[in-house]
């Protein structure tokens, strides 16, 4: 499968342009810890269960992204920083359609 | 002072089964913890949650995981000082340790074996401008004295559980009880839920949603908060804002402990023994770093059991040790009960 590209913009506001594969099961977060794009201990730190909201991030793009399930909403109602677009990075698995997408992540809290 | 051969911050599984290996070497372990049980984070955010990656075990609940851990070091006791957190550590001209807690506690041990992973759970403070200004001046994160709240006009934000629990206890001593949550379900029990619906219904609790705090004003003391519901603003009076947002861990007080720290965790030795760069300090499980280093709970057990060994000899330069399997020594509590592996019955047949 290919990889698919994302632009992530971190919390300094400097944007990234990655490669993110669609075949290893990995989500938004790990993408960004990945490429190290914001320092360990901030984000992930619940490890992507939908506990945390260290993982917020803004989707700028008008991708359709899979719902948001219960845990995530009522996560983010009582995360800080909170915007209409926020979704957590934990549960958006990459796929292809996703090529393109833009998010900005929140600021830590 | 409480006296030990090895003292380790941090109850989670790491720390859990360091006292397993030590015990193994007949050294003594006591744990600091910041949060009242045993468990770290498999305790705090994830009891209930199963693990899939821990050898031999196909899958277990995270808190049935300590609870078999809590189990397995039982016969080396274990000493516990929970709900305190590291706070400072003092080295001795001997080479050993005193780690103070923030609550005043004292430990002595000639071994520091830090397994905090990823720090000590602090309340998540919501970002509202000048509010650190009433810290403890009315804005309280953490419900210590209920009764301080004693005929006072409370305002409780938050959606999980121990905003809605909190709320409800309060209503029994406080003169009034206002919950604010930016939505109309809550994220908590739902006993605890109907219970609040059932205060609402009794006019014991006001319940201000789907809404949050956006400031807060007094002179001396907090006098009253904004609250923002949908396009309008309002102000309202109390005499405590408690926002109740759950917790989260920051590496806190141990960063400022002088050891080397990288991708806010402390950097080994992991080619030897997982010691910092503070001889006597090892840093084992999420809380360490070095080249390829992953955060799991099978590494924290590793690395536990290699730090025992080094701390050993640290404490016994003189003596001579070679690791004994389990199968073969058996395994000798301190509280005088003995398991082995059944001796074989050596009989001819006729």
């Amino acid at each position: 499968m290919q990889d698919i590209k994302i632009t992530i913009i971190d919390r300094e506001g400097t944007s990234h342009q990655v490669d993110a594969p669609t075949d290893m099961n990995m989500n938004l977060m790990e993408v960004v810890r990945s490429y190290e794009l914001a320092p360990e201990g901030t984000i992930g730190v619940c490890g992507g269960m939908a506990m945390c909201a260290s993982c917020q991030c803004y989707v700028q793009s008008d991708h359709e992204l899979p719902e948001m399930s219960y845990d995530e909403d009522l996560m983010l109602a009582e995360a800080f920083h909170v915007q209409d677009n926020s979704r957590l990075g934990c549960q958006i698995h990459i796929n292809s359609e996703m090529d393109g997408l833009q998010v900005e992540l929140a600021p830590e809290s | 002072m409480i006296k030990t051969d090895i003292l380790i911050i941090g109850a989670g599984p790491t720390g859990l089964f360091t006292v397993f290996e030590a015990g193994l070497l007949k050294l003594k372990c006591h744990l600091i913890d910041a949060l009242p049980q045993p468990g770290g984070q498999c305790s705090e955010i994830y009891p209930k949650k199963p693990i899939y990656d821990i050898p031999a075990f196909p899958e277990v609940l995270a808190g049935d995981l300590v609870d078999n851990l809590m189990k397995q070091i039982e016969p080396f006791q274990p000493g516990f000082t929970l709900g305190e957190r590291a706070q400072t550590i003092d080295k001795q001209d001997d080479g050993s340790f005193i780690v103070t807690t923030n609550k005043g506690t004292k430990h002595h041990a000639p071994i520091v074996a830090i397994a905090g992973g990823l720090g000590s759970f602090e309340p998540r403070k919501p970002p509202i401008t000048g509010i650190s200004e009433y810290e403890d001046k009315g804005v309280e994160y953490i419900i210590r004295d209920p009764e301080v709240y004693r005929d006072k006009n409370v305002i409780i934000a938050g959606g999980g559980d121990s905003a809605l629990d909190w709320s409800i206890f309060l209503t029994d001593v406080a003169s009034s009880v206002t919950l604010i949550h930016r939505r109309n379900e809550f994220r908590g029990a739902l006993d605890s839920v109907e219970k609040v619906q059932e205060l609402k219904n009794l006019g014991k609790i006001e319940l201000i949603t789907p809404a949050e705090v956006i400031d807060v004003y007094g002179k001396e003391s907090i006098e009253g908060v904004s609250i923002k519901r949908g396009a309008d603003v309002f102000n309202r009076d109390c005499d405590h804002f408690i926002p109740l947002f759950g917790l989260a861990p920051k590496l806190g007080p141990i960063a400022d402990w002088g050891l080397e720290i990288e991708k806010n965790a402390i950097k080994v030795d992991n080619s030897l023994d997982y010691q910092t760069n503070i001889p006597g300090i090892y840093a084992i499980g999420d809380v360490n770093t070095y080249p390829g280093k992953l955060k799991l709970i099978l590494c924290g057990f590793h690395e536990a059991t290699l730090m025992c060994q080094s701390a050993y000899q640290r404490i016994f330069p003189d003596k001579r040790y070679v690791m004994k399997y389990t199968t073969v020594g058996g395994v000798e509590g301190f509280d005088g009960s003995k398991r082995q592996a059944p001796k074989a019955v050596v009989k001819a047949i006729n």
